[in-house]
């Protein structure tokens, strides 16, 4: 007997797609535009979290297009893993839903704003739960052609020429992709993925499963901005609205770090010792580099950008260890990341629209007339540094855990040393922006002070997660450890792919 | 016939690369478009070169067909890559009369305007 076809596995993506589809005929009405983004928006967040609760109950669920079984036919696959990032993606989306509201201006929201929004979460929710290769290929690129409009989108200056290189360079990097892919389909004959993680450890030629795996490293390291190729992500992400930034910073990134633990776990699983400390040293070198380039900029978000660097070299790191709780601790990364990089973003919009700039040497003393922007950001600053009730915490704990257990030395000096550099540079943004003396500088008026704490609702939501998720860490920990004893062991994905009940 | 089309994928492939590395935006344009094309040509070869055969009808003697899926890989990599250069093209021009030079170099600017 064979497991059902579930077609539930395709919502997350149709939801999006349904709406994107709508709003493509709402484009002169801004109100309707708002109004179905956030109905739908709501409807992906309980989706998604169905989803999640659905896959804990009753394991992998898969989809086969057309009851076509794999080699053949398309699968789409949610296991916890997939199901966890599909709900953080809609509570992003949702966030930054509301957050758009009172923050992209009528232009952009004419101009397809909301639109290319949905389409952004088609490919990053399909992504998610692509069971075959060459889909998540095509996955990516729908993400990545919405992502190059949304940062384009209204044409200011900085925006077009930081888009030239970040659309260069992801094209380079897909187009590898697609070298990658035709490599494995040329070693396999396949391209699903359980059928991959089937055929890829009988290869005999070993030297070219370590080429592939190499290549998938590249193409995925630099969307995912891990050290030599996170070149192109501190500028671009400063430029477009705080919205954008936050949706990018929050998510994108956070895609290829999810296809590189896939690919790494599940297809070259079996790959030479000597790919597995390219990436241990790979992710370190992103630890540190990601946070000293923090520490020196004095841009609010220039700074968040590299600590989105700073923060995917944990999540390399503990992928690079490939043990079952060093795993665990980089999807806790993931997760606690996903939430409060948001939050700290959505902060930096705010910030710089009371204060007129983005430049930390000209602002000083929000505190005292903006009290819950400067005291949310601070909490969310110190669960990104990872002070104890919050998620940020036990993400570290579990990876000094994990670390502990292999006895590696090593892991545990760079995740406390890169947690003080991060305790840093959120205090440098503290004191320089929002503690000290107010500066007479500041262009302010009332409309300004009318708006802002409406803008709040979104981050202060963000962060109170991650202070929910930390306090009642044993179920998110479960979740977490869950998901990652799922995808260390390919033999269950590859059983739920072709069918079998297990 | 394996020689000539590897010999033809490195061509485009170094001259692709090439044309990246260049600082006018119009050749960075022609380099991503042939680099798009030598993967194109990759995928085709890794389906095996079956000169002259149908595609795939039915399961016995496989061998005498040519392989079908590289073919739809390579149908939908042309539609993507379609639209990537064509929204390459209008972004392009849009820096162009935006920031005033096709340059990359001069299009810098100062760092944080």
């Amino acid at each position: 007997m064979r497991k059902m076809s579930s077609n539930q596995v395709l919502t997350p993506q149709l939801i999006p797609w349904i709406t994107a589809i709508l709003l493509l005929f709402l484009h002169r009405r801004i109100i309707w535009q708002r109004a179905v983004s956030g109905v739908s928006a709501v409807i992906a967040l309980a989706n998604a979290a169905y989803l999640l609760h659905c896959v804990l109950k009753k394991g992998t669920l898969v989809f086969w297009a057309g009851d076509w079984l794999p080699p053949f036919g398309i699968t789409m696959v949610a296991d916890t893993f997939s199901a966890l990032l599909v709900l953080l993606t809609a509570i992003i989306e949702t966030t930054c839903i509301f957050y758009s509201f009172s923050h992209i201006d009528a232009g952009r929201e004419r101009h397809f704003y909301y639109f290319l929004l949905q389409m952004m979460l088609v490919g990053c929710n399909g992504a998610f739960v692509a069971g075959d290769i060459f889909n998540l290929y095509v996955w990516f690129e729908i993400l990545l052609l919405s992502s190059y409009v949304l940062l384009a989108l209204g044409g200011e200056k900085g925006q077009l020429r930081e888009t030239l290189p970040y659309a260069v360079l992801n094209i380079l990097a897909s187009t590898f992709f697609l070298v990658g892919l035709g490599l494995l389909y040329g070693i396999t004959g396949t391209l699903n993925m359980a059928d991959l993680a089937v055929k890829l450890p009988q290869i005999q030629n070993r030297d070219l499963v370590d080429l592939i795996a190499v290549i998938f490293l590249f193409v995925f390291g630099s969307k995912a901005a891990i050290f030599p190729l996170f070149y192109w992500l501190p500028h671009s992400y400063a430029q477009p609205p705080a919205a954008v930034s936050a949706i990018f910073g929050g998510l994108l990134t956070k895609v290829g770090v999810y296809c590189l633990i896939r690919t790494f776990t599940l297809l070259f699983a079996g790959v030479s010792a000597y790919i597995y400390t390219l990436l241990y040293v790979l992710g370190a070198a992103t630890m540190v580099l990601g946070g000293l380039g923090a520490i020196y900029q004095y841009q609010y978000r220039k700074i968040l950008s590299f600590s989105i660097i700073s923060q995917v070299g944990y999540m390399v790191l503990g992928l690079a260890m490939h043990t079952v709780l060093s795993i665990a601790a980089a999807i806790y990364f993931l997760f606690h990341n996903i939430l409060v990089k948001t939050s700290l973003f959505y902060f930096a919009g705010a910030t710089e629209e009371i204060s007129g700039t983005g430049d930390l040497k000209q602002m000083s003393g929000l505190i005292h007339r903006f009290p819950l922007l400067a005291w949310g950001f601070f909490l969310g600053g110190i669960s990104l540094a990872g002070v104890p009730p919050f998620s940020g915490f036990f993400a570290k704990l579990l990876l000094l855990q994990s670390a502990a257990e292999s006895g590696d030395g090593w892991a545990m000096f760079f995740t406390l040393a890169v947690g003080f550099l991060t305790l840093f540079y959120t205090i440098k943004i503290f004191m320089h922006c929002y503690w000290g003396e107010e500066k007479s500088l500041l262009p302010l008026d009332a409309a300004g002070n009318a708006t802002y704490r409406r803008k709040l609702a979104s981050p202060l939501l963000l962060v109170a997660l991650s202070l929910a998720a930390g306090l009642a860490s044993a179920p998110v920990t479960g979740v977490v450890l869950q998901a990652a004893a799922e995808i260390s062991d390919p033999g269950l994905y590859i059983q739920a792919v072709f069918g079998q009940i297990y | 016939m394996e020689l000539l089309i590897a010999i033809v994928i490195g061509a485009l492939f170094s001259a692709g690369i090439y044309l990246l590395l260049s600082r006018t935006l119009l050749r960075i344009l022609l380099g991503v478009s042939l680099t798009t094309h030598g993967v194109l040509l990759l995928l085709l070869a890794m389906g095996k070169l079956n000169a002259g055969a149908a595609p795939l009808l039915h399961a016995r003697a496989a061998a005498a067909y040519a392989d079908p899926l590289p073919q739809a890989l390579i149908l939908t990599a042309i539609v993507i890559g379609f639209g990537i250069t064509a929204f390459l093209i209008v972004l392009c021009y849009r820096a162009y009369q935006v920031l005033g030079s096709d340059d990359t170099e001069l299009c810098r600017g100062a760092e944080n305007e």
